[in-house]
């Protein structure tokens, strides 16, 4: 069974050796099968990726209907020189720094540490895992009240530890960004934390057994089997953040609106400004193109490295 | 609680045997350490939220005075969920998401294993194609597309409706692969012997294929209803009509609204997540599963 479905190389094999059913036995029913679904691909991924594309190269205006005046290169040519565009990714990239190694490395030790505690394993599930299905609307509520400048709780502590005069986190061009960051740290890394968990699931535990008869201390079997093992779950969370940290919008939105400035004004920010705010959503199409392709690219090389370890392993 | 990635995974040696193995003690030392730690951390995530409840719980007055005069308020009051819930917006963002939400799961579950099950089973021409096409559809990056979905939806007069937000998000690809995934493990006699007798694909799909995939249909739908619930890019853009608001749109817009009503704010932002949190103490294990297949087998 696995090998006539997993692969269609697999099922025509199959066939081959005079399987009961021909090779293109189903294409009816097939198709009926996946035609809501592919309709609905079609309706709100494939057009809507295309239209993009096509009214980047377009005077499009959000408030008139139809395409507008051909603009050839000229959204390209603006946006790639303009100052907002490369602060607005280098404020992603700067949010993706901040974001990334805490969420990988605080995640596998937070799964670690949980896997070798035997009891009340529901209570650190609690613990880390359900800020992750809060609305970000309700994280940044949260957030913005405990850095709220003077009376909040993160000014207090800062003033129980003698700091005098407390920084206003979101209100510094200069700690804005870390303090989203550590906002969304707070939110997302149970997911990380329950992929981890996950993976430790599927490390056979004779060989922790076979270590620890060798002698091996903890810190030499996270190091020589934990940590080799999950490698393809760390390289998968790693990708999978990379790409969420460049598709923040939630989170600036509502904690800083892009402020204090621009100092926190980020690619989906940008985006949506330049097309629900200046009305231009043929330049927010080409700034989207932009971002898209870094996006597709990322997912791009994760394939090839995922591809590389299968063929080592 | 069922843990299923509880005692029985653990790494460490079972306490029956550890002391027979030279390092025994020093594992069961390093595991209480590991406990305490982890205590530590879990204390420290839990700080945000419990600050949220605790202000939530007193009055605007009260909060207003700043983090001193909280912590010593010792006489909580509900009247911030009162006030809330007399309002009438909360009951409006909460129907707007619940429905949203709801419909979108079911589009989603059916449409998507239904495409798994034609992925996983059938044979017919165009399936590496398909199967290819889907692959490139899952790094779509969604939001990305916001702005050609506006104009989509405004062409068809679909801009604030429900379904302004509910069609957009049907078609997640990662769902067709987790259900695909899922029914390649199904073992295929059943079907075998109930096409013996007669039964035709759709039959097949409905009464042999979904009974048996209860525990992906659930993971699927509960995680789907989490993401429609906490969508805000979406809503905030293609509804505008505040009767048609969902929870993070409303939210979005409260904290301006509120001013310095900080126990109010608070309430309101825990009202929103509080159908969730429930969810989650509900189907935890589902969530978790879930979770972990939209990672691992994606």
């Amino acid at each position: 069974m696995s090998t006539q479905t997993t692969t269609s190389a697999g099922a025509v094999s199959l066939a081959a050796r005079g399987g009961a059913r021909p090779r293109y036995a189903d294409n009816k029913p097939a198709w009926l099968f996946l035609a809501p679904f592919v309709l609905f691909f079609a309706l709100f991924l494939v057009v809507p990726t295309i239209y993009m594309a096509i009214s980047s190269f377009f005077n499009t205006s959000i408030a008139k209907s139809g395409l507008g005046s051909f603009a050839g290169f000229a959204n390209y040519q603006e946006m790639l020189t303009k100052r907002e565009f490369w602060d607005d990714m280098w404020h992603t990239l700067q949010f993706t720094l901040y974001t990334v190694p805490p969420l990988v490395v605080l995640a596998f030790v937070f799964a670690v540490l949980a896997n070798r505690v035997r009891r009340g394993q529901w209570f650190f599930r609690l613990a880390f895992f359900v800020p992750f299905i809060l609305p970000s609307a309700t994280i940044s509520l949260i957030w913005v009240f405990i850095y709220a400048p003077g009376n909040g709780l993160f000014a207090q502590i800062q003033t129980w530890l003698g700091n005098a005069a407390p920084t206003p986190v979101l209100a510094d061009p200069k700690t804005a960004m870390v303090g989203v960051a550590i906002a969304t740290l707070w939110w997302t890394i149970g997911f990380n934390f329950i992929l981890y968990l996950a993976g430790l699931q599927d490390i056979p535990r004779e060989l922790y057994e076979a270590a620890a008869i060798d002698g091996t201390t903890p810190w030499q079997q996270i190091r020589y089997i934990t940590i080799p093992l999950l490698s393809r779950t760390t390289s998968l969370i790693i990708v999978l953040q990379i790409i969420a940290s460049l598709k923040i919008f939630d989170q600036v939105y509502l904690m800083t609106s892009g402020g204090p400035g621009t100092s926190t004004q980020t690619a989906i920010g940008l985006i949506t400004n330049t097309a629900f705010t200046d009305f231009r959503s043929g330049a927010a199409s080409a700034a989207a193109v932009l971002l898209f392709i870094v996006i597709l690219a990322i997912a791009a090389i994760r394939q090839l490295i995922e591809r590389n370890q299968e063929r080592t392993a | 609680m069922a843990t299923t990635t509880g005692s029985g995974i653990s790494a460490a040696a079972p306490p029956a045997r550890a002391p027979r193995t030279p390092s025994g003690n020093s594992t069961r030392t390093f595991n209480i350490v590991c406990g305490v730690v982890l205590g530590v951390f879990a204390v420290v995530w839990l700080i945000p939220s419990l600050w949220a409840i605790k202000t939530s719980f007193t009055t605007n007055a009260v909060s207003a005075l700043g983090t001193p005069a909280i912590l010593k308020d010792t006489s909580p009051t509900l009247a911030s969920y009162l006030a809330l819930l007399e309002g009438g917006d909360i009951w409006n963002w909460y129907l707007a998401s619940f429905l949203t939400s709801a419909i979108t799961v079911v589009l989603t579950v059916v449409f998507a294993s239904m495409a798994g099950y034609a992925l996983s089973r059938l044979r017919f021409r165009g399936r590496n194609v398909v199967f290819g096409v889907m692959l490139l559809g899952i790094m779509i990056p969604g939001q990305v597309l916001i702005v050609p979905i506006f104009e989509g939806l405004g062409a068809v007069h679909l801009l604030n409706t429900y379904w302004a937000v509910i069609l957009p998000q049907v078609p997640a690809v990662i769902a067709v692969f987790v259900f695909k995934q899922f029914f390649d493990g199904l073992p295929v006699e059943l079907e075998e012997a109930a096409r013996l007798d007669g039964a035709g694909y759709w039959r097949i799909y409905r009464s042999v294929i979904m009974p048996l995939s209860k525990p992906v249909i659930s993971a699927m739908g509960i995680l789907t209803f989490v993401n429609v619930w906490n969508n805000l890019l979406l809503p905030l853009f293609v509804v505008s009509n505040p009767k048609l608001m969902t929870i993070p749109v409303g939210l979005a817009t409260v904290q301006g609204s509120f001013g310095q009503r900080y126990s109010d704010i608070q309430a309101s932002s825990l009202l929103g997540a509080l159908p969730l949190v429930i969810l989650f103490l509900i189907f935890q294990r589902r969530i978790v599963e879930g979770v972990a297949g939209t990672g691992l087998k994606g």
